[in-house]
């Protein structure tokens, strides 16, 4: 299977013999592996949490997104959810292609866009607490900055339907338009 | 009509369950929903701003109109990798 999400454990080898192929002259392996830090916090664990029939589906878009600009052979991408220890692989991404040059690239951009577009989150659990990851925010940290700072009045308030409009229609343009209208 | 509600992270832990099945109104749009939901569950409120819509495991607009048996999702900002 090219694209899966899974609570097991994350065999790169397992995927490159998937991807084997005679023609290809390069393979690139990425795993995104468990840090046992985040900033200036001692991770103990992360959990992950997908919506997994939609993050293969987006990992297939991804894949065709690539096809479109680099001339690589197959690509595969399988993300692990549930509690993973340190050390442990989250994700892998394997790129095939006959030569090196954009097997690399492709792999570099792959990964990008997964982190920007795929239903997956996670975790931190720390010694003393715990706090999803959205986006570049920890929910923990943005509550507490929102419990501690009273709302300031804006010069131009958005209706609240104006600014879900807005943002949405932002990351639909990043999200949606760059993979299938460029 | 009839559609089935999906959420993730902390859009899950603010609603308190994974899944919701919900009755709405036939001309339902995706974001009128949401407006619903954060209605329903005011602690997603905060959230709002940053959570997107998924109909049908595919990434929508908000003026997207739903659909019987529509499976609709809060998806917050992604964290994967």
């Amino acid at each position: 299977m090219l694209f899966k999400v899974t609570e097991d454990v994350l065999d790169p080898r397992e995927l490159e013999k998937e991807l084997d192929k005679p023609e290809n002259g390069a393979v690139v392996t990425f795993q995104g592996v468990v840090r046992d830090n985040s900033r200036g916090r001692t991770v103990s664990y992360l959990e992950y949490d997908a919506y997994a029939p939609m993050a293969t589906k987006v990992m297939a878009q991804i894949a065709e997104e690539i096809r479109a600009k680099w001339p690589v052979t197959d690509i595969g991408i399988w993300h692990r959810t549930g509690r993973l220890e340190i050390g442990e692989a989250s994700l892998l991404v394997v790129v095939t292609s006959g030569h090196r040059k954009e097997a690399f690239e492709a792999c570099h951009h792959c990964v990008d866009r997964i982190k920007e577009i795929v239903p997956v989150w996670k975790k931190e659990v720390w010694d003393n607490g715990e706090s999803w990851v959205e986006g570049d925010v920890m929910v923990a940290d943005r509550d507490a900055c929102a419990e501690e700072t009273p709302a300031k009045p804006k010069r131009k308030r958005l209706t609240k339907e104006e600014k879900m409009k807005v943002d949405h229609e932002a990351f639909l343009r990043s999200a949606i338009s760059s993979a299938f209208l460029t | 009509m009839r559609v089935h509600t999906r959420f993730f992270a902390s859009a899950r832990d603010a609603v308190g369950t994974r899944e919701l099945d919900l009755e709405v109104p036939a001309d339902t749009t995706a974001g009128a929903l949401l407006d619903r939901l954060i209605s329903d569950y005011p602690k997603l409120a905060g959230h709002a701003k940053t959570l997107r819509m998924a109909v049908n495991e595919a990434y929508t607009d908000l003026s997207h109109p739903l659909n019987e048996g529509d499976e609709v999702a809060l998806i917050p900002p992604v964290s994967g990798g």
